[in-house]
């Protein structure tokens, strides 16, 4: 019984026998099951509906006098706003973009120079940096200096020094009127 | 009938007890893995710190399931429901303040552990999976400390957190996709609380199944010692019972004397004032530090402060920082020396005790603002930990020569207590 039931087993003419083959073709079968199987527990884990429902945020820009900058929330993170000066738009179209880390035109990161609109989330760790309250310090260049761990930001919210790897993140954002502007 | 003999395992109990045993053997697995069991002779007291973590993990199981009757997992809720802990409940307190400095401890008195393997060679042949479950040990408990930490939803909470996650915003390619993933939104928020909670609670468990895992390696060779020689026979060793029992008790008294000093006197000695104000997601603290037992590797993530061959410092620090830990499961290859104990190794004496100095020193630049020398200090004891392992490790087990090793345990342990007389004595047990 035994011998006949090897005998069967083994008549494979490439080597392999249909047993190899079944634990294969079962084994990579139920693999796969398996993997596809974990998606629905690691997909719950990103952003639930209501959470992405919750995305965009109206800001009205009309009482912001040139040289305030305000901090409004959009996804539960600061953005910041600036409404900049002359000399402050100047500082950030004077400089050499090649020479910038993450290098990027001042003309690429505001749609209007007077206004920037950028997250306030430091790129390095995600700590908030400090610049936009009166009385902070803003960094050697005027713009924003995170002191987690000392990155710098300039007029344009551009990295110029300290450990983060990019430019403060322009968010995606359109002028709704003159002034207004709706973030997300 | 089904009562075995007398002679079986589990002889000298009641009838009960046999009946029950001869079934389920449980009662003979205490005797023969904690009464019976043969340890070395020679232990010192560098062999408490095992058991005393053991036990700690069991209080912070024990206090953490209470905690969490009283707790809310909620972002809005959660640091009220600490607050009311600490006002309200009774000894909400009391549970609490052990939790937290038993956090403390349970660090303190496993890096000793580490040490005393580290010093003692006690990863070497047949040990090197007992070793890496240490390490495994070792980094759930440091998942699971960061998760408890975040759960008090103060400024601290909020801010570690989400310094911690944003590391794996350096991975290339798929890191933001990866931070939303962990974040369950777009910031640290409620979802991420939840989930911080949900693991925290799991994580301890399966903290106590790889424990036991690092016990079944443990008592398949039994404990190194401090001469790093294998025993050889019961003139090496002694019962775990009532020898290391007591000596294991009398070492719980001073460690919880210790515990007890900071829960009843220094409650917030090792937290943070921050701490007790509400998370705030649009206010960073000034100075954010993590708790004492992660410093140094916070210290290792911020010291590079520059792009190596192209790569961003940002990864850089974060695979120097995790390197730091994983580096540790290839010591028992790193250390090409086939002496265990230090003793022996008149160089590497010297060394393994400027390894723990190297650690403290990068503790101290963790908790400073990264300015001046102290980045250079940094710096410097970054390249000297790496170095410690990378070079030092296997470099001198190849040019050291070591001090002849004793004949035996036995032996060398007659030499120290000065000769047969107190011998006598000892073998009659």
């Amino acid at each position: 019984m035994a011998d006949l039931a090897h005998s069967q087993v083994t008549a494979g003419h490439d080597g392999g026998t249909r047993r190899d083959f079944l634990i294969l073709t079962a084994g990579a079968l139920g693999g796969i099951g398996a993997a596809c199987a974990i998606w629905p527990f690691i997909d719950s884990l990103n952003p639930a509906k209501d959470t992405l429902a919750l995305s965009t945020t109206e800001v009205d820009l009309a009482p912001v006098q040139a040289g305030q900058r305000l901090t409004v929330a959009w996804r539960g993170k600061p953005v910041f706003i600036d409404h900049r000066t002359p000399e402050e738009i100047k500082a950030a179209q004077d400089v050499d973009v090649a020479s910038l880390r993450d290098p990027q035109p001042d003309s690429a990161r505001a749609k209007k120079p007077e206004w920037l609109v950028i997250v306030g989330v430091c790129t390095h760790l995600g700590c908030i940096p400090l610049g936009n309250k009166p009385g902070d310090d803003r960094g050697q260049y005027g713009g924003w200096f995170c002191p987690c761990h000392g990155s710098v930001y300039d007029t344009s919210g551009r990295i110029r020094q300290g450990p983060a790897p990019l430019n403060l993140v322009v968010p995606p954002y359109d002028f709704t009127s003159d002034t207004a502007i709706k973030i997300g | 009938m089904a009562v075995p003999p007398a002679s079986s395992p589990a002889s000298g109990y009641s009838r009960l007890i046999r009946w029950i045993d001869y079934r389920l053997p449980f009662v003979s697995f205490l005797e023969h893995e904690f009464t019976d069991y043969p340890t070395p002779k020679n232990l010192n007291y560098w062999w408490n710190f095992g058991s005393l973590a053991g036990i700690i993990l069991v209080i912070m199981i024990v206090t953490g399931v209470v905690l969490a009757m009283h707790y809310t997992p909620h972002s809005d809720l959660a640091f009220d429901s600490v607050e009311r802990m600490m006002r309200d409940v009774n000894y909400g307190w009391l549970l609490r303040y052990i939790h937290m400095n038993g956090a403390s401890m349970f660090f303190l008195i496993v890096y000793i552990h580490l040490f005393r393997g580290l010093y003692y060679g006690s990863y070497k042949y047949p040990r090197e999976l007992l070793w890496i479950l240490g390490v495994v040990i070792l980094l759930l408990m440091i998942a699971t400390a960061f998760m408890g930490y975040v759960l008090p939803w103060g400024q601290m909470s909020y801010w570690a957190a989400t310094v911690i996650t944003n590391l794996f915003s350096a991975i290339p390619v798929v890191g933001n996709k990866i931070v939303t993933l962990l974040w369950g939104g777009f910031t640290v928020g409620n979802p991420t609380l939840n989930r911080f909670f949900s693991l925290h609670y799991l994580l301890p468990f399966v903290i106590v199944a790889v424990v036991g895992l690092h016990l079944l390696a443990l008592h398949q060779h039994g404990s190194n010692n401090p001469l790093g020689i294998d025993t050889r026979g019961p003139q090496d060793t002694m019962p775990f019972h009532p020898y290391h029992t007591i000596k294991d008790s009398f070492g719980l008294c001073v460690a919880l004397l210790v515990l007890a000093f900071f829960v009843f006197y220094a409650p917030n000695f090792f937290a943070s004032a921050d701490n007790y104000i509400p998370a705030n997601p649009m206010v960073t603290p000034n100075h954010i530090v993590p708790e004492w037992y992660l410093l140094p590797y916070y210290a290792i993530l911020r010291s590079v402060t520059f792009d190596i061959l192209g790569i961003p410092a940002k990864l850089l620090g974060v695979v120097l920082s995790l390197g730091s830990i994983i580096l540790l499961f290839f010591v028992p290859w790193l250390d090409t020396s086939r002496v265990r104990s230090a003793r022996f190794r008149p160089i590497y004496r010297l060394v393994s005790w400027l390894f723990p100095i190297d650690a403290i020193a990068l503790g101290y630049v963790g908790s400073q603002p990264p300015e001046g020398w102290v980045v250079t200090l940094g710096q410097v004891a970054t390249f000297y930990y790496y170095f410690h392992f990378l070079i030092l490790m296997p470099l001198l087990g190849k040019i050291e020569r070591p001090r002849p090793l004793p004949i035996s345990i036995g032996t060398a342990v007659l030499e120290a207590t000065g000769g047969l007389s107190t011998a006598g004595s000892a073998e009659r047990h």
